[in-house]
């Protein structure tokens, strides 16, 4: 058996805005990077193999599951966590029932406020269609789609 | 009133158990049977692990009684050398580094001498099955009213149904997980639980330790759903031990597919019903079976079959009334706790069954439903009068007319005739679930709950209650605040922690809002005698000036349960009044079923509740969206696979929960009927909306096809068997 320490690689990437350089071992998850040694724990782990979307990031602008990438591959990249957002902008998804246990929530916000700075995407797709990527078993989708929609709203306004 | 801890929610600020800072601690693992019963006749430790750097506990280590308490002292904490489920826990493991711990996993072989196993719980079980009393059977409970017999001999049409629900897995999007540790000789436990209160109660016994010896604080909790009721004892019983073997902390987290196989789930069901009826569809005798299956260990079932036997007849007025039920062992992972607590199963079934009816009569579902509604000074099944002045035709009404349900009827009925291979239809259902802890269960757990005015005038509740994602922070202060003319800002609501709150009863049971809610008003009240706040004082001043006239003391106000004046239940009968208050709902569901591919999609769905007052629109639209949800999906996706006792499809990629894309906007109105004896009014709302949503959306799968379907989930496969091949 082998016991997962063979030998760490040095990596530098850029982590919400901060140069950053660690050492990680080959089989080491960016969502375990994030979470256990960087102190990042608003990423969450739902199912560790892509489906659920809780442990979603920013990978050089584009949302995706942590932890399906392997830490090394980040390596000169741009990574963005929940952490990075800024909290004033949550006001839509507390208002209409975004959150519920919050235990999918970091990832759903990720890729709502994605969709609110990508508002093209909304020619070809509807919110509920590009949210079916975050699975959340509390909120039956309307309070995430309505607070997606009102971060919009004012994004228009704005 | 927003959520209180939304914004630490949404920006990922919130810490969960396995976000909570620690060093120097050791991951825990835990060994499961690889067999549904049998000896254990020897557990091999593989050469490639160098074993010296684990600590490993077995059942020798169990300080007490090895049980994981809460009704019976039946199951087990670790197999003490006979398995009775798959994935039972053996052996626990732990280790600095959790990569290593968890393939060190694989590398422990449990070898069982394997007895035949009883899997099927439809049936009585041959001899060699038996496991339990003389005939497998958890529990058997009746309810008889009227007589059953008579009335159906003499009835001029008898319809008979079989109706079955499989297992769901509540898919809580946080996994079980726990985290142990000691401080001085006290054993702490912190994790996502429902109930800290039941953990503790689990961990007296096993451990042979005093409530103040233990210490057990609830973080977090992503998501419940009943399925952090009884298991999170388990989760804490076995990071405590490892904990208490290697004196450093220990953190017990499952991944998925570990929670997903190992874990309780909602009690697959077979139930029969027989009913009279005249030719205009009014109701003359009812004789239901309730089967379900209870797995290896009893956790709670019995109150699970209790509960669905006593809503098995609907909210129906029916003279004769007979229901049967019983609960068996089988060697499979004990079912548990699970939103709707056997309600669900129960409603699938008279719901569906509803329609037969109908449809054997030529009847509109609607009109069969409307003329045996159950009306103000009628009684239930159990000879409960009904009397609260809650007008549930009106609750059916306003769902038919915010569907649109009869234009809809008839625009189906054209398209159907014109459309290749889509069948639309459209369906309903009518239900009630009854709030709080079922008969006396309310006045048994005795709850406690204490308000603090503090030196600086703010106020805190404390008490046990837990925040899974349902409101109930929020709701606690809204109602404090309401109570004592406060500003929400001004009081919090403590952590829940046995060593410093009151036991104010288990998260569970839609009891919170309606029963612990009515708890903080009462204990609110309280605080004002205790500061002596004259009436119509403010009350921040009368706390402030307490303190000043009493440094260094407490100021506590408290309220202990107290039951609603005449309820009257008898429980060796099954007789009286079963619960405090119900809470009466109807849903609608149109669908559209795609007759080459068999698969069902829901166009549309509309749910109308009485909750009694609403008392936070946002949130409690919220639970009735999300209900819905878990009720769409147990209907027709979430399927438990099962050989030889194990779960097969333990992954979010084959155990399907639906996405955003997968369901309809869901129409939420509520129709409110307060309850005098609830939180301003509240009754519960947790359970309810997920009790109706299965045989709505069956109902409407009738309506698309002209054929009935009878079991659930109603995967395409079961559909395309239910249709055959002509239907096209
Ligand atoms: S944990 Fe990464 S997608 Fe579920
Ligand atoms: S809020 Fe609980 S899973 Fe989405």
């Amino acid at each position: 058996m082998s016991d997962g320490r063979s030998d760490p690689l040095r990596i530098s990437f850029t982590l919400n805005g901060e140069p950053t350089t660690v050492e990680v071992s080959p089989s080491e998850r960016l969502l375990d990077l994030l979470r256990y040694r960087l102190g990042l724990t608003g990423t969450k782990e739902g199912c560790a193999e892509g489906e659920c979307g809780a442990c979603t990031v920013y990978l050089d602008g584009l949302p995706v599951d942590s932890c399906l990438v392997p830490a090394y591959q980040v390596r000169g990249r741009l990574v963005e966590t929940i952490e990075s957002l800024d909290p004033k902008g949550m006001a839509h998804y507390h208002a209409r029932g975004t959150t519920q246990c919050g235990a999918c929530t970091p990832g759903v916000v990720m890729t709502a406020e994605w969709i609110v700075r990508h508002p093209d995407r909304l020619e070809t797709h509807t919110v509920r269609e590009l949210m079916a990527g975050n699975l959340c078993r509390c909120t039956g989708y309307d309070g995430i789609i309505e607070g997606v929609e009102g971060a919009l709203g004012d994004r228009e306004a704005g | 009133m927003l959520r209180r801890e939304g914004l630490s929610k949404l920006t990922g600020q919130e810490r969960y158990v396995d976000d909570l800072p620690l060093e120097d601690f050791l991951w825990g693992a835990t060994v499961r049977s690889p067999a549904p019963r049998g000896r254990i006749s020897n557990i091999v430790f593989g050469d490639g692990v160098d074993w010296s750097e684990f600590v490993i506990v077995d059942h020798t280590d169990i300080p007490g009684r090895n049980a994981v308490y809460l009704m019976e002292y039946d199951q087990p904490a670790l197999a003490p050398g006979y398995v009775r489920h798959v994935h039972e826990p053996v052996l626990l493991l732990a280790h600095p580094s959790r990569e290593v711990a968890r393939r060190a996993l694989r590398e422990v072989q449990v070898i069982v001498d394997v007895d035949p196993p009883a899997l099927d719980f439809r049936s009585l079980p041959s001899p060699d099955l038996i496991q339990y009393g003389e005939d497998n059977v958890l529990k058997r409970l009746s309810i008889q009213k009227g007589d059953v017999e008579r009335a159906l001999a003499e009835s001029p049409i008898v319809v008979e149904g079989v109706y079955e629900t499989g297992a769901q897995e509540h898919v809580y999007l946080e996994t079980q997980g726990m985290l142990a540790y000691l401080d001085d000789d006290v054993l702490v436990i912190k994790g996502s639980m429902q109930c800290p209160y039941y953990v503790v109660k689990a961990l007296k016994p096993a451990l042979n330790r005093s409530e103040e010896e233990i210490r057990v604080i609830q973080t977090p909790t992503g998501g419940g759903f009943g399925g952090k009721e009884e298991f999170p004892s388990m989760v804490a019983l076995h990071a405590g031990l490892l904990a208490l073997k290697s004196r450093v902390p220990v953190k017990l987290i499952y991944d998925r597919t570990e929670d997903m196989v190992a874990t309780t789930k909602r009690h697959p069901s077979q139930i029969r019903h027989r009913t009279g009826v005249d030719e205009n569809g009014h109701l003359i005798a009812q004789e239901i079976e309730v089967v379900m299956d209870g797995g290896a260990y009893v956790t709670l079932t019995p109150v699970v079959l209790s509960r669905a036997i006593i809503h098995a007849a609907g909210l129906y007025h029916c003279d004769n009334v007979r229901i049967l039920g019983r609960a068996m062992f089988t060697n499979s992972v004990p079912y548990g706790a699970f939103r709707g607590f056997g309600n669900p199963q129960a409603h699938f079934a008279v719901e569906r069954h509803m329609d037969v009816i109908a449809d054997r009569l030529r009847m509109d579902p609607v009109e069969l439903r409307r003329i045996n509604m159950i009306r103000d000074g009628q009684t239930t099944a159990t000879g409960q009068v009904i009397g609260d002045g809650v007008d549930r035709l009106q609750i059916v009404d306003r769902a038919l007319a915010l569907s649109n349900y009869e234009r809809r009827r008839r625009e189906h009925w054209l398209r159907n005739s014109e459309h290749r291979y889509l069948r639309r239809g459209i369906g309903m259902s009518a239900f009630y679930h009854g709030a709080g802890f079922t008969g006396s269960g309310e006045v048994m757990l005795d709850s406690r709950l204490h308000v603090e005015g503090h030196p600086d005038g703010k106020v805190q509740v404390l008490c046990a209650s837990t925040e899974m994602g349902q409101g109930q922070i929020t709701i606690f202060i809204q109602l404090a605040a309401d109570r004592l003319g406060y500003d929400p800002a001004e009081i919090s609501i403590a952590e829940p922690d046995t060593h410093r709150v009151p036991d104010s009863g288990p998260t569970v049971g839609s009891r919170t809002a309606m029963v612990v809610g009515r708890l903080v008003e009462r204990a609110c009240d309280d605080l004002c005698r205790q500061a002596g706040a004259a009436r119509g004082a403010p009350v921040k001043d009368a706390i402030i000036a307490w303190h000043s006239a009493h440094p260094g003391e407490r100021l506590l106000g408290k309220a202990r349960y107290e039951p609603p004046p005449g309820i009257e239940w008898d429980e060796e009968n099954y007789l009286g009044d079963a619960y405090g208050a119900f809470g009466w709902a109807a849903h609608v569901a149109e669908v559209e079923v795609d007759l080459r591919t068999y698969g069902v999609r829901v166009l549309d769905f509309v749910s109308v509740q009485d909750v009694g007052t609403v008392l936070n629109e946002t949130l409690a639209r919220g639970q009735v969206q999300g209900g819905v949800a878990q009720g769409i999906s147990w209907a027709l996706l979430e399927e438990c696979v099962w050989k030889d006792g194990a779960m097969q499809n333990g992954q979010l990629t084959n155990y399907i929960i639906p996405t955003s894309g997968d369901l309809p906007p869901i129409r939420v109105e509520f129709v409110e009927f307060p309850y005098e004896h609830g939180a301003q009014g509240a009754k519960g709302v947790g359970e309810l909306p997920l009790v109706g949503a299965a045989p709505a959306v069956l109902n409407a799968v009738a309506a698309a096809t002209g054929r009935q379907p009878t079991e659930i989930p109603l995967t395409p496969e079961r559909l395309m068997a239910l249709l055959g091949n002509g239907d096209r």
